[in-house]
Parts: structure tokens; sequence; C-alpha cells
């Protein structure tokens, strides 16, 4: 079982262990900056925090083990002369990193490979632990990586990266919005995934248009690859053919909207969600903050809310702000309002660590 | 030799000290810099190596309007500074 957090933050990037039974925060870096996601590599130590000054860009960061050094950021290539591409609004789109969105280690024969989603949709990789980074053109040259639209932010982007653990060469990312793409190559060829997908904010003839899917987030079974999971934008997907083809998971209370989701390390039909009200509120339901569970693939959930704000609780949790460790037994979470709560018994009773962090982006088990 | 001054908040970043250095244009000024100070470039350039949305750059209390190719005139007794823009917040 994993003792430590890293905490991704608007203001910092805060690490929380836990001493005698008890979570506390043990150290803040990059305090005062915008920590969008952080990655500790579970094959070597290493550990990842990307970061968005705004004003002076985006940025990525290195720890080994004595300290933090700045290495290379993922960089677009440049623009071909005289080439033109508008975004919706019909103005120039900046190949440039906008923001990093997601950090995931390659697999475990392949050390020092990283893999890294960004805004406006660039996928890049890097094979030397992130000193330099390559971007893969295949998936950004792609025709249909035009369709791709904002989804949260006004660019899309690309935030869930899945690398399957019996073979390193197949990959599935998924774009907000843009649906999943997968890789059986290493990048050499994509191709769409995600037939069964239902989008409801689009019009009657793209409905099931699997590049109009908003997927929120995507994660795979490591026992079970062929299981996958997406919370979208208007609903809960699971997939039994490595998404292939996914069924919606209907009838879902309080919700099915919301942003992350996470599965079972070796029980692929337990995951959990922490849902809230959709498009036009975003808020908990009720003001109750409340995570749900399912064990038996959809067809029933736990409502888990014992040691969660039960009133006037208006958090949201971002889709990398859910995490569960290795053992599958801890979760933690952290919200829009600065709360971070962890459980150690698969999410049947929580504990506040804090209420008072800056906005929570990203939660992850190191 | 233009002058070319930092803003303080690029400080702590990375150090960005006052230098003079030679060239016709704020791209030539630039570049100059960063080949003595390469980490700097990410910072005040995007990937297309045009200005950052939300930075600015005044050559003797003008601010530049080629933000793509610098190509702004600059001349020896000028001073250039590299200010971050308020439209960034």
């Amino acid at each position: 079982m994993s003792d430590t957090l890293l905490i991704s933050t608007r203001k910092g990037l805060f690490t929380v262990s836990r001493k005698a039974e008890r979570w506390a925060i043990t150290a803040v870096d990059f305090l005062g900056d915008n920590v969008s996601i952080a990655l500790a590599d579970p094959r070597d130590g290493y550990r990842y925090a990307a970061l968005d000054h705004g004003h002076f860009g985006v940025k990525l960061h290195r720890s080994i083990k004595d300290g933090w050094e700045e290495i290379a950021a993922p960089a677009y290539p440049p623009k071909p002369d005289g080439y033109e591409e508008k975004d919706l609004w019909g103005r120039p789109l900046d190949w440039s990193t906008a923001r990093i969105w997601a950090l995931e280690a390659g697999g475990p024969d392949e050390p020092g490979t990283i893999w890294c989603g960004t805004l406006p949709g660039g996928l890049f990789r890097s094979t030397d632990h992130g000193t330099s980074w390559e971007m893969i053109r295949t998936l950004w040259d792609h025709p249909k990586r035009k369709e791709w639209m904002g989804g949260g932010a006004d660019l899309p982007g690309i935030h869930s990266i899945c690398v399957d653990p019996r073979n390193s060469k197949r990959v599935w990312v998924a774009v907000s919005t843009g649906g999943i793409w997968f890789t059986q190559d290493a990048g050499a060829s994509w191709v769409q995934r995600g037939e069964g997908m239902r989008a409801e904010y689009v019009a009657p003839e793209l409905t099931n248009d699997p590049v109009a899917q908003d997927v929120h987030r995507l994660v795979q079974c490591p026992a079970a690859p062929h299981r996958m999971w997406v919370q979208h934008h208007n609903g809960i997907f699971v997939s039994s053919d490595e998404g292939k083809t996914f069924a919606e998971i209907t009838g879902v209370e309080p919700s099915v909207f919301g942003f992350p989701v996470v599965v079972h390390p070796r029980e692929p039909d337990t995951a959990w969600f922490v849902p809230e009200i959709k498009d036009e509120k975003r808020i908990p339901r009720g003001g109750k903050l409340v995570v749900t569970r399912t064990r038996d693939r959809g067809k029933s959930f736990d409502v888990l809310t014992r040691g969660l704000p039960q009133s006037h609780a208006y958090d949201i949790v971002y889709r990398h702000a859910l995490a569960l460790d290795a053992a599958g037994n801890r979760l933690a979470f952290g919200s829009t309002t600065g709360g971070l709560w962890v459980s150690e018994d698969q999410g049947d009773s929580w504990a506040c660590v804090t209420h008072t962090l800056p906005p929570v982006y990203a939660v992850q088990f190191a | 030799m233009a002058k070319v001054v930092f803003t303080a908040n690029i400080q702590r970043y990375v150090p960005c000290p006052e230098v003079e250095v030679a060239g016709h244009t704020v791209r030539d000024v630039l570049e100059t810099v960063f080949a003595d100070n390469p980490r700097a470039r990410g910072y005040v350039l995007d990937d297309q190596s045009a200005l950052r949305k939300h930075v600015t750059v005044f050559v003797d209390g003008t601010m530049i309007r080629d933000r793509a190719r610098l190509s702004d005139a600059v001349c020896t007794t000028s001073t250039v500074y590299v200010f971050q823009a308020l439209s960034g917040g």
C-alpha cells in the first residue's frame, strides 16, 4: 500500500504522507505556481511536475532524489510556412503547448519512456526520462484531429493515456473532445475507438460519432486490460473489448455526470466515481459530496458518504483528482475548494486531511 | 549596444540580468541574449518563436507591434524592456 500522495494544485505541489495512521502535508514544492499535473514513476522513483506559469508558459520539472530540476517541456514543431489552421472561432490555432494535461509512465520494458498529453491536442513521448521529447506526428497530422474540439477549455486536449500492461506498443489516449484513439505500433498509426458512446451535445446525426465523444476520463484495469471505464460528459460507459465498443450505464444515483473514474487494479468490475449535477450547475447534488462505487460492472452502485460533508458542500473533483493505490484499497481525492479526503477501506469511510488547499487539479499515489 | 532589461517577475524562475547586446531588431537582440541564457528563451518566446501571449516588449517606451517576427527596429542607444503583460492576470 502506498503511504504517499502527490497533490497538484493551483498554487503548488503538496506531498501528503501517512505517519502513525494519520495523513499530513509533509512537503510543499513550487509554492505559488500552478501545477497542472504530476507523475511519480513507479518503475524508477523519478517524479515529474508540470507547471503553467501563465505569462511565461508551460514548464516541466523532474526530481530524482536531490531536489527538482527544470527539463525540456514538450514543444510543438514549427508550423510550415504559409500553413493556416483556425480554431472554432476562426482565430489562428497556436502550435504551442498550452497545458500539460497527462503524464504517464511507459511500460516496464521501456525504462525512461514517458508519455505526455497536452492542449491543444499534441501527444509527446520521451525515451530519456523527459530530457527530450518527440511529438507523435502521426496523431497530430491525422485528418480527424482537426475535428477535435475544446471541452472544458477552449482548446482540445489529451488527458488520459493507457499503456497496455501486456504490450507497451499498444496505447490508448482519450481527448476532450475527440473520443478515444488507439495505436498498436507505438504511435506509428492510429485508429479511432469508442463505438457505442453517445453525445447529447451535438446534432442528432453526430450523436454516436466516436470523434464527437467528450470522454472526461478513460481508465484501464491493469489485471484485465480488456476492461475500460469511461466517465463521459453525459454518462458512464464500460467496455469489455479494449475500448472497441462501449455500453452505457444508466440510472446511476445521484448522477451520471462527473469527471474522474478509477478502476480496481485486479477487479475489472469495480470502479469509483464522484458524481455531480451536470452542465447547468456543476455542484454536488443537494450540497452532499459523495463517491459512488460499483462492484458488478455498473449493475448497482453504492453511494459512499461516511466522513464526507453532507451539507453545503460545493466541491468539484477534476478528472485527475481521484486516485486509487496499486493495492486497490486506498483512495484519495481533492477538490476545487481545497478539500482532500483519504479512504483506507475502498471508500466505505473517509477522513478529511485538509480543507484549505488551493484548488486541486490532480491526486496521485506515489 | 542596446540595453535589455527583464521584468523582476521572471527572475524567480530564471535569472535574467540586465545586459547590453548588439542588434538591429528585437529578434537580433533577444536571440543574442538567449544564446548566452538558453533557458530564458522558452519563458519569453513560444514554441513558434513568437513572443508569448502574455509577455510584452517595449523599445524606448513604445510597445512592439510585430510579436511574431520581432522585426521592430532597435538602435545602439535603445533600451529594450521585457515585461509580463497585464493581460495575463
